[in-house]
């Protein structure tokens, strides 16, 4: 590309923004103010029961209804997220994963009302199930039929949508659930691999298209501020594929062997203290994934400074973007061939990485793949161990973190001064949701949806593909709740391993022995050992919180029940009764603490059990304050990363309720 | 923390099948404090009195296995089925302690998903602690708390050869979770307890061969040993807890178990040897041999279980515990 200074400059990358929030409706406008303002592609936040498979009126949705995503239950929720949005024109990047099918076919429906052949659509479905298991937790069928859908997919696109990316396999939640850069370059390939073997061997398209399936699948990658790395480790990533498509895939054309990916700056790494240092932090990170031309993203998304606080607002989102812009048409990186190229140092690491990434690979292979690491829990219990480790250098201040457990003498931020720092997300927006579902129910015709989702049970049980009848139910009005019903009553539901059962507490002095002791005395003045249920309520799947501090519980001498993700209000309240603990921590990320930690007191109180709470999460002051006014022992924001301090008022906390204190 | 309730409350209300007391009654067989504790036993001992002439219907199942084998996904489908049979199902899953920290993480695995409404199943887990004698002493407990008030108890422990012969005393049939692969069942054969379990699961039938030749090996082994001494042979069921395939032949071969057991008058005598087994471990486990001898050493402990045929394990323990302590204190006579 030739710029208007008529220098020679490369394409730059499609830069995006995760967004939306509330309705198909406000979505679209903050989608059309963020492509006035230079963004070249959308990247679709769903909401929770949009990710899960449930309409805005089903019990598990309570509260989550529009809180980290927008809600699209039926064709015409979709065709209101792209009102004016050309769909022809567009690079629509979509981060949905169990529902991923529906969503895709509600996509393609709209387009053909717009009058858009699918032919002509790009963009991305994330639809990687293996991650859900292992870190976000939106899974909701179990790995063999999800792996089915997933080959579905694929062997539908490669056809009838040929620049769709049908997958996208992401290594950017492993390094957030703790992965190592060996871990995490490993593991995606692993998961590529339990992919392309699986539309390979199903016989889903014929041999000779393989070599366009492998070029389809791109990947979403994480990059952490630890920016040399993560060069190298995009480099190693792109050697590891090249590779592998040659060797595995005999993909000749090493055009089709091309390494693509997009990005998503490390939101994990975000301080909620001194916030401000986190727009540095991004614009770092940001480098990293753009510098190496040989490994430069295709397609970068970047985190607002503020999302360890709440919901970025609009401005918080414009100033990532300028940071893209700034870095593709202000400077010259986009001018040069690759900067690392015969760089001894880069060479070397990217070398180191690739061949420890390939022992770890090759030690999953072994195992049977990533599903049989899945189910047999190793992946995730290397990455709960990783994750122990991390959280464990910055209590230890082995590893700094600016303005967290080093240099924390600050001025007071002018820029979260004030009442509106965050974007709150109007509690009217699930009475609306639910309001437009019901109407949207009632006026169509119930005869057609019959037929449709019989067609869609009909041709799945028959092993067709789940594309054609699932555009068929999207164009009937057919709801994501109905669609996603359909396919748990073929193929139930799975809770996957939780991994934090397997490792034993770290040996030597750990710092913990005061709180050990403590927890051992009260044991004795208890008649038995601290008993605690960590338990995570609603349908936030974000899990490595509470696995951290699940594992901590343990390793502090408590018994720590833990159940995993997607537990309702009324199983947590049971399970701390019959499981007789005395204690309960709650951990959401998802913003709907207001109504699911109420729902635990209000459950609690019912079945009369008299039990402490405590929550953690990504809660506003004021938020934190109403809790705490409801009843709430304590409440744990980002900011507290020392996990030994909260066991320690954890163990205050069972004193005072016991009366011992 | 509420008002603990007395222990004739309790009572009263475990033996009404009343489901609200368990959790309650659970919590003060746990509790170590001289007072609780005191009261705990007099729970358990009045509770087994009446328990020993409850329902014959109400049974003990242990469920062990290898880490790995899949016996949480079984116990899940399990509990489903029985629920659809309309039985009520008790819990109990042990899960190992740190012997460094103490601390345990408990409830690793697949749970029931209906049972936040359902009061017909209860769930509890439990952590083994110091493992000498406390898994058992705790797990019976928790499981004569549990019968009841529910039809069935299902008790889980992680097995690693020893484990068995712990559960074993305590349930009326133990069922042993292997997977296809034949190290741990190797390991199940050199550690001689081939004849405990009286029913063999081999588990993710769903694998084909390797299950098969599992199958085939277990078959082969049991046919070596004898059958069991009541003329039960140990039947080998293949299940997949994940799609379902074999569960209700494994519930069958429980049934079977356990009306062989009935007719043969079988029930009983297991349920007495089991609670001589639980007196003598306990009572070993707290007093030691020193404690054994000055009870008058294992022909006096035989004598008095065959006399007090109808007293029950806890109480038992009570009783010759307080006369071990006695002993203890007595100076010892002289001799000319």
């Amino acid at each position: 590309m030739v710029d208007k200074a008529g220098t020679d400059r490369d394409r730059p990358w499609v830069f995006r923004t995760y967004s939306g929030h509330s309705s198909a409706e406000a979505s679209n406008a903050l989608y059309r103010t963020n492509l006035a303002k230079g963004q070249t592609g959308l990247s679709v936040a769903f909401d929770l029961p949009t990710q899960t498979g449930y309409d805005a009126d089903h019990p598990l949705a309570r509260g989550e209804v529009g809180k980290v995503g927008v809600p699209v239950a039926h064709l015409d929720d979709m065709e209101a997220l792209f009102r004016e949005i050309p769909l022809d024109r567009m690079n629509t990047s979509m981060t949905i994963n169990a529902t991923a099918a529906w969503l895709l076919a509600l996509y393609v429906a709209a387009a053909e009302r717009q009058g858009v052949a699918p032919e002509a659509l790009r963009g991305t479905t994330q639809n990687d199930i293996v991650k859900e298991y292992l870190s976000r937790g939106t899974y909701v069928f179990p790995p063999e039929p999800s792996i089915r859908l997933i080959s579905d997919m694929v062997a539908y696109t490669v056809h009838a949508i040929p620049s769709w990316n049908p997958i996208n396999i992401c290594s950017y939640h492993l390094q957030e659930a703790g992965a190592t850069p060996v871990q995490e370059i490993a593991y995606a390939m692993a998961n590529a691999i339990g992919v392309l073997d699986a539309v390979r061997d199903r016989g889903d398209v014929p041999d000779d298209v393989i070599p366009q399936v492998f070029a389809r699948i791109s990947f979403f990658l994480n990059a952490g501020i630890r920016f040399v790395e993560e060069i190298c480790k995009a480099r190693a990533m792109a050697e590891l594929w090249d590779e592998l498509g040659r060797d595995r895939y005999g993909v000749t054309d090493a055009k089709l062997r091309r390494f693509r990916y997009g990005v998503q700056v490390n939101s994990l790494g975000l301080t909620e203290a001194q916030p401000e240092n986190n727009v540095i932090r991004i614009v770092l990170e940001a480098l990293g994934v753009t510098f190496s031309k040989k490994a430069r993203c295709r397609a970068l998304q970047l985190p607002a400074w503020n999302e360890a606080l709440g919901l970025p607002r609009p401005w918080d989102q414009q100033w990532s973007l300028r940071i893209q812009q700034i870095l593709a048409y202000e400077t010259d990186l986009l001018e040069y061939e690759d900067l690392f190229d015969g760089s001894h140092v880069v060479e070397a690491r990217t070398e180191e990485l690739r061949k420890e990434a390939k022992e770890e690979l090759d030690r999953v292979l072994a195992m049977g793949g990533a599903v049989a690491a899945v189910e047999n829990a190793y992946m995730k219990q290397r990455l709960v161990e990783s994750h122990t480790r991390r959280v464990r250098a910055i209590e230890s201040q082995e590893q700094t973190v600016v303005g967290v457990n080093a240099f924390t003498e600050a001025e007071p931020s002018p820029l979260v001064e004030g009442e509106q720092s965050i974007l709150v997300v109007d509690d009217s927006a699930e009475r609306e949701q639910v309001e437009r579902l019901r109407a949207f129910r009632s006026r169509r015709n119930q005869a057609d949806v019959d037929t449709a989702l019989r067609g869609l049970r009909d041709a799945l049980s028959n092993g067709d593909n789940v594309m054609p009848p699932s555009i068929r139910a999207a164009h009937a009005g057919v709801t994501t709740g109905e669609w996603s019903d359909t396919l748990r009553d073929l193929y139930g539901e799975y809770r996957a391993p939780t991994g934090v059962s397997a490792q034993g507490a770290a040996a030597g002095d750990d710092g913990m022995q005061d709180v050990r002791e403590r927890v051992g005395a009260l044991a004795d003045r208890l008649g038995r050992p601290l008993k605690i249920l960590v338990g995570k309520p609603g349908l936030d799947g974000h899990s490595n919180g509470a696995e951290q501090i699940a594992v901590r519980a343990r390793d502090v001498g408590m018994e720590v029940v833990y159940e995993g993700i997607r537990l309702t209000p009324e199983e947590i309240a049971r399970s701390a009764r019959d499981e007789g603990v005395h204690v309960i921590g709650l951990s959401i990320l998802s913003g709907s603490h207001g109504v699911l930690v109420l729902d635990v007191l209000e459950a609690l109180r019912s079945d009369g059990t008299d039990v402490p709470v405590v929550v953690g999460g990504i809660i506003p002051d004021d938020d934190a304050e109403r809790l705490l006014e409801a009843g709430v022992k304590r409440v744990y924001t980002p900011k507290d990363f020392d996990l030994g301090r909260i066991m320690d008022e954890v163990v205050d906390v069972v004193e005072e309720t016991a009366g011992l204190g | 923390m509420a008002e603990a309730p007395t222990v004739e409350a309790l009572l009263e209300r475990l033996l009404e099948r009343d489901r609200s007391a368990v959790a309650p009654a659970l919590n003060l067989v746990d509790d170590r404090r001289t007072e609780p504790a005191r009261a705990a036993n007099e729970l358990l001992d009045r509770l087994e009195a009446a328990l020993y002439e409850s329902d014959p219907g109400r049974r003990r199942v242990g469920l062990t296995g290898a880490p790995g084998a899949g016996k949480s996904t079984l116990l899940d489908a399990l509990v489903r089925r029985l629920r659809s049979q309309g039985e009520t199902v008790g819990v109990v899953a042990v899960d190992p302690s740190s012997r460094r920290t103490g601390g345990a993480l408990l409830g690793d695995r697949v749970r029931v998903r209906s049972s936040a409404r359902d009061d017909g199943v209860f769930f509890r887990s439990m952590a083994a602690r110091d493992r000498l004698g406390g898994l058992a002493e705790g797990t019976r407990a928790a499981a004569t708390v549990l019968e009841a008030v529910f039809d069935v108890v299902l008790v889980e422990t992680v097995g690693v050869g020893q484990s068995e012969g712990d559960v074993q005393p305590l349930v009326d049939t133990l069922t042993y979770v292997a997977q296809p692969g034949a190290g741990d069942l190797l390991q199940f054969m050199k550690a001689g307890i081939l004849e405990l379990p009286d029913v063999f699961v081999v588990n993710k039938a769903d694998q084909g061969a390797a299950a098969q030749r599992t199958l085939r090996e277990l078959e082969a082994g049991l046919g070596l040993g004898a059958s069991h001494e009541d003329g039960w042979r140990a039947p080998v069921v293949a299940v997949s807890a994940r799609d379902g395939t074999g569960i209700d032949a494994l519930l069958e071969a429980l049934a079977a178990h356990h009306a062989h057991q009935a007719e043969s008058g079988r029930r009983a005598e297991r349920r007495r040897q089991g609670r001589d087994a639980f007196v003598r471990g306990a009572l070993q486990h707290r007093y030691g041999s020193h404690g054994m001898a000055a009870l008058g050493g294992e022909p006096a402990l035989l004598a008095r279980l065959e006399g007090d045929a109808n007293a029950t394990g806890f109480g038992l323990v009570q009783e010759l515990g307080r006369e071990i302590e006695e002993a203890l204190a007595k100076p010892r006579p002289r001799r000319p």
